[in-house]
């Protein structure tokens, strides 16, 4: 069917709406991390001079690198351990039947809305008490807590619509459970566990609450922590272009992410959403 | 042969329960217990800062928090941003959907721009647009009258929390949405256009039925999400200017006081809270949660 070059013109004008919508903010930080210090305080969007000044300071800043390092650290490690956790159960939520399955959805689901203030008294104690405060196992564990809910939603909802006759079928073929498992069902599976592990990595990476409260030093603090506590080289410097420089590191591995796996990503978050 | 039957059963949960064993360990282990905790927390008067003057208090917390004015101060404006903010990002995040789902042009593009205020990290966004809002330096504080600074005023404040916090959502509410646009047939869409209805008609009477159990997930998830706010009002005002939610407050109450009794007793009043929502959405409004009755 043709579709008229006037109704192509005007969804062109919403997408354009829809892309200043999503950008504008993201382009007003990278414009700010740009700036020169006199630039910083002109209010213009469009920045008069360049300078790569603020990104060379945030690089030389050990504080920040060390967040870095335990963002992406702490970040990983709960992704593993949360996908590796939460495909398991997906894989007896989606393939067998016992009681209990509801019992845990319910849980998972509880846990997704649960407000994590809630928590932060409680385990500032707890933590400190058993020594886990300010390290990285203080953080990853209620990283994986909170990134479990989603994954097991996301993982099961991909399970149910594997082909697992293929399984079956392949065995009679002559393949061997293992082989089965590795030529068949491991490729199947493999997109779905992938993007839960973004979908996971970026609720650890997004994180500010627990990064902030329990922890007390750079020994843990993740990246977002740390440029809270920016306060610039001196009294008198204004970290405004360092924060921003900081921000826009940290977002672009969100912006990669979303650029390799934008299918896969809106697919994940959909499916949850479709059962409901 | 019955017998078989039954222990193939067995063994089906057995494997089961165990492949869920970790994930619902570690679940219990770090929400359940630290809840309970607080519990107990919450009944004693417990200042680290005194920590012989601990004991057993019975519910004195309870009134201290319920008499306190940055109690309730801080409950209303949560409700005001949840409300405020859940309510635009239905709109505009229906809006979003449709453009997501229909549009003729871009579609990948659009979908994969969407993805940017999901994924961007809360704390990078809201420091935008604290810039943004500050006089001098930010693009939207030239815009305004000279001498404006919206962050130090109670509600040019809230407005701009709550604008922070719709851009940042708003695409994942779409995203929800759009998941539901994708259960309306569209034979029913044409047939009702054939019959003479708009496209506003169309919207009402055959989308939005549809959609009812989408629009309700997508509500109780975000309602409940907005609820617990705290990174967009930690950087945008601290809590100054009477825009502390509960989080905030809690959490002030926490690492500025050191007061494990009290900030443990607004640990349970904000998950009473929470959990009350909730309640509301499922019983009264029948929201159903995934994976609840039977899967389609």
């Amino acid at each position: 069917m043709a579709v008229s070059t006037a109704r192509r013109a005007r969804w062109a004008l919403v997408d354009l709406i829809v892309l200043l919508y999503a950008l504008i903010p993201v382009l007003w930080l990278a414009s700010l991390s740009v700036k020169t210090p006199a630039g910083v305080t002109d209010g213009a969007f469009v920045p008069r001079e360049w300078t790569f000044q603020n990104y060379r300071g945030i690089f030389q800043n050990d504080d920040f690198l060390r967040g870095l390092v335990n963002s992406i650290g702490i970040g990983l490690i709960s992704t593993l351990i949360a996908v590796v956790v939460g495909t398991m159960a997906a894989y007896a939520i989606a393939r067998l039947r016992f009681p209990g399955r509801s019992a845990i959805l319910g849980v998972s689901l509880l846990i997704a809305m649960f407000p994590q203030i809630s928590l932060v008294t409680p385990l500032f104690q707890i933590e400190r008490a058993l020594g886990l405060f300010d390290t990285w196992p203080g953080l990853i564990l209620p990283y994986i807590t909170f990134a479990l809910p989603l994954t097991i939603y996301t993982l099961a909802n991909f399970f149910e619509e594997i082909p697992w006759e293929l399984e079956k079928a392949a065995k009679m073929d002559g393949a061997t459970p293992l082989q089965a498992f590795r030529l068949v069902i491991v490729p199947l599976a493999a997109p779905g566990v992938v993007t839960t592990a973004i979908l996971a990595f970026i609720v650890c990476w997004n994180d500010f609450l627990f990064a902030i409260s329990l922890t007390s030093s750079s020994a843990a603090r993740t990246a977002p922590a740390t440029i809270s506590f920016f306060t610039g080289a001196s009294q008198f410097e204004d970290p405004t272009g360092s924060i921003a420089a900081a921000a826009v590191v940290i977002t672009i591995p969100i912006v990669v992410f979303v650029l390799f796996f934008q299918r896969r990503i809106v697919s994940g978050l959909t499916s949850g959403a479709v059962k409901g | 042969m019955k017998r078989r039957l039954a222990e193939g059963e067995r063994s089906e949960r057995r494997l089961a329960w165990w492949l869920c064993a970790p994930a619902v360990l570690v679940m219990l282990l770090v929400t359940a217990w630290p809840i309970l905790y607080s519990v107990l927390l919450s009944f004693q008067r417990y200042d680290l800062r005194f920590p012989d003057g601990r004991e057993w208090i019975g519910l004195t917390n309870y009134g201290t928090v319920l008499t306190s004015g940055f109690w309730w101060s801080a409950l209303w404006v949560t409700l005001l941003i949840t409300v405020v903010s859940v309510l635009i990002e239905l709109v505009l995040g229906m809006a979003l959907a449709t453009v997501m789902y229909r549009t003729l042009v871009g579609r990948g593009l659009v979908r994969t721009v969407v993805l940017i205020p999901y994924g961007i990290v809360t704390v990078a966004a809201a420091f935008g647009w604290k810039y943004a809002w500050t006089p001098g330096t930010g693009w939207l504080a030239g815009l305004l009258p000279p001498g404006q600074a919206p962050l130090t005023e109670h509600w040019p404040a809230i407005a701009i929390i709550i604008l922070a916090e719709v851009w940042k959502t708003t695409p994942f509410m779409a995203l929800l949405l759009m998941a539901g646009l994708a259960l309306v047939p569209e034979d029913a869409l044409k047939a009702a256009s054939m019959d003479g209805a708009s496209a506003w008609q169309r919207f009402t009477m055959i989308t939005l039925p549809l959609m009812r159990p989408t629009i309700l997930a997508a509500l109780l998830f975000r309602t409940l999400d907005a609820f617990r706010i705290f990174d967009n009002v930690y950087v945008l005002t601290n809590g100054a200017q009477g825009t502390a939610s509960v989080s905030i407050t809690a959490y002030h109450n926490l690492i500025g006081g050191l007061n494990l009794g009290i900030g443990s007793t607004m640990s349970v009043l904000i998950f009473l809270v929470t959990a009350f929502v909730a309640f509301l959405f499922v019983k009264v409004l029948g929201t159903g949660t995934p994976g609840s009755g039977g899967r389609r």
